[in-house]
């Protein structure tokens, strides 16, 4: 039974990987950046969701504003700086690092350094018990919401009028401008989308992982590691990427201590070698 | 003329400093000349080669870790450990450039961060060999003939090992090898069709390029006597980044004295106020909209202008 319960966490972590991860994919798919501020929007949607259950009481609000505001700042940042230097990655890895920094020092100014845990909402604060072992119900309803979020997305991606033009547009974005959609717009939208997953994520991950300085860098590798494994661009690929590491971090700490972080990273560097695209990706 | 005036007139300012500057900037004047070699190193791969990496750290502290390693855990003199972290980061390069060098642009910058986490993971999860997050503390400054302990003396070593480093860089970039790093770097299609061997010329950048890096990291490990998994860290890799872009990519020159703004800023805003990382960050953002060319593209714009009426 001990292992039912190691492998749920595994998939519990995996579904938060896949919203962290879903973003970066989508960005990269369509606009060939490397975001290295996907990160600072986990903690972000973590420190603000923090904030709003503080003086509100509602763990509902907090899960609609915190991403709404992060997904601003993710537009924002499309639209007024990464634009400028489309396709072009030296400039945009230095724009998006600058981000990092600055963003992370501001949170560090606002909400200071010491690690904080989002409660869990009340709907799902107990125990379940599974064959004489408890397990928490948040940890279920986790997995539930990033499957809804996984099926939303493909719903938006395969049968939606934009879920057609961004797949147009992640193809061959030059003859999608050509037919007429607009992929100015669409850049803004899916930069704006992803940092809203990701603040998600921040909010469901909130009463696992929690926020703290250095969460930022820590989020944003892991979401590259699951890119990477899973291949760029793919939503597919984010979500079977996102729970064979989630998986592979659990496990990894049980059976590997001294490497939990090998465990993650060698299967990286092993796919790396011999299928550069990733699982799913497209050269 | 004028550029042999101007490069006197700098070896005597670092011949002379230790004996007009407090012993704190002699020791500040160390820091930023091994920054200085960090980012001439990897201005070699971004400025000549045409590749951006993200994962330079790794050289850096493959170079560092292995001395520190030898000389901590098998007792080895530095005679041995030294140069062995010269040869592990020129190999790390190596196995780096085997892995990455299929990829261009965005993917490579990847491939180099991925594969330097890696070797930041080994260091950090391995702590009955590497110490994990709190290091290898400890560590004694070199003895060659006589000793490094003192910061003088340390200094001369590293401003010597700079200068000599920085002197083969520059012969490296002017040589015939060099010339066709930057016209691949240029256009890749044409070298190959002129009969170039891109891969085996981007190969060897590399590890050119990690091995000044691996020097750089021995130093920076004998300058603070100690070696965490943060001298592995991407923003250690970031740090290099914006010191070649800030001071200005291909001119090695540029990188060297970006390496001393950066380093010389972090000094002076750190003690003033705790929002270092914020300047930082406004500087990332600030160099890539207002001075893509960095410093010395400033310069050469500033006097071109002046000499045109």
């Amino acid at each position: 039974m001990i292992w039912v319960i190691h492998t749920l966490n595994g998939v519990s972590l995996g579904m938060l990987l896949f919203l962290l991860a879903a973003g970066l994919s989508l960005i990269y798919g369509l606009m060939k950046i490397l975001n290295l501020t996907h990160g600072s929007y986990y903690l972000l949607g973590a420190y603000i969701g923090s904030t709003v259950i503080q003086t509100t009481g509602s763990w509902a609000l907090a899960l609609v504003v915190a991403p709404l505001i992060v997904a601003a700042l993710g537009a924002v940042m499309e639209r007024f700086f990464l634009r400028r230097f489309h396709l072009d990655e030296l400039p945009q890895t230095l724009l998006t690092f600058g981000f990092l920094f600055i963003i992370g020092d501001v949170c560090l100014w606002i909400w200071g350094g010491d690690p904080i845990l989002l409660p869990k909402p009340a709907l799902f604060a107990k125990s379940i018990d599974l064959g004489g072992l408890s397990y928490p119900e948040y940890r279920l309803a986790l997995i539930a919401a990033g499957l809804a979020v996984a099926a939303a997305l493909w719903w938006f991606q395969e049968r939606t009028r934009i879920g057609a033009m961004l797949r147009a547009g992640v193809d061959d974005a030059e003859t999608a401008r050509a037919m007429g959609i607009d992929v100015s717009l669409l850049f803004t939208l899916v930069f704006a989308v992803g940092a809203f997953l990701a603040a998600l994520g921040g909010v469901l991950g909130g009463p696992i992982i929690g926020a703290s300085p250095g969460a930022d860098f820590d989020v944003m590798l892991l979401a590259f590691v699951v890119v990477i494994v899973g291949g760029l661009g793919s939503l597919r690929g984010a979500l079977v990427g996102g729970l064979l590491i989630g998986l592979l971090d659990n496990f990894g700490k049980i059976f590997f201590p001294e490497f939990a972080l090998f465990t993650i990273f060698v299967p990286m560097a092993v796919i790396l070698s011999f299928r550069p695209t990733g699982l799913f990706g497209r050269a | 003329m004028a550029r042999a005036l101007a490069i006197s007139a700098i070896v005597a300012v670092f011949l002379a400093a230790p004996f007009a500057a407090p012993s704190y900037y002699v020791g500040l004047l160390t820091k930023m000349l091994i920054y200085a070699l960090f980012a001439m190193s990897l201005d070699l791969m971004i400025g000549y080669a045409g590749l951006a990496s993200l994962g330079h750290a790794a050289f850096f502290g493959l170079g560092g870790y292995t001395m520190a390693l030898l000389l901590m855990r098998a007792h080895a003199s530095a005679w041995i450990a030294f140069p062995a972290g010269l040869v592990a980061a020129t190999l790390g390069g190596a196995v780096f450039a085997l892995l990455a060098l299929r990829a261009r642009g965005s993917y490579f910058l990847m491939i180099t961060l991925a594969l330097a986490q890696v070797v930041w993971g080994i260091a950090f999860g391995w702590r009955t060999l590497t110490g994990g997050d709190d290091g290898l503390p400890g560590i004694k400054r070199p003895v060659f003939l006589i000793s490094f302990a003192d910061q003088t003396p340390f200094y001369y070593l590293v401003a010597t090992l700079v200068g000599l480093s920085a002197l083969a860089m520059w012969a490296v970039t002017r040589s015939p090898y060099g010339l066709a790093l930057r016209g691949i770097r240029d256009s890749e299609t044409r070298m190959r069709a002129m009969g170039f061997n891109v891969w085996r010329h981007q190969f060897a950048a590399m590890a050119i390029s990690a091995f000044f890096a691996g020097l750089a990291g021995c130093l920076f490990v004998y300058n603070n006597r100690f070696v965490s998994p943060d001298a592995l860290h991407v923003v250690t890799s970031a740090e290099g980044l914006i010191m070649v872009i800030a001071g200005g990519a291909g001119t090695l020159f540029g990188p060297a004295l970006g390496a001393g703004v950066i380093i010389f800023l972090e000094d002076f805003i750190s003690s003033h106020t705790q929002r270092w990382l914020l300047v930082l960050g406004v500087i990332y953002v600030a160099t890539t909209l207002f001075a893509p060319r960095g410093i010395v593209g400033l310069w050469t714009d500033f006097s071109t202008r002046k000499r045109k009426p």
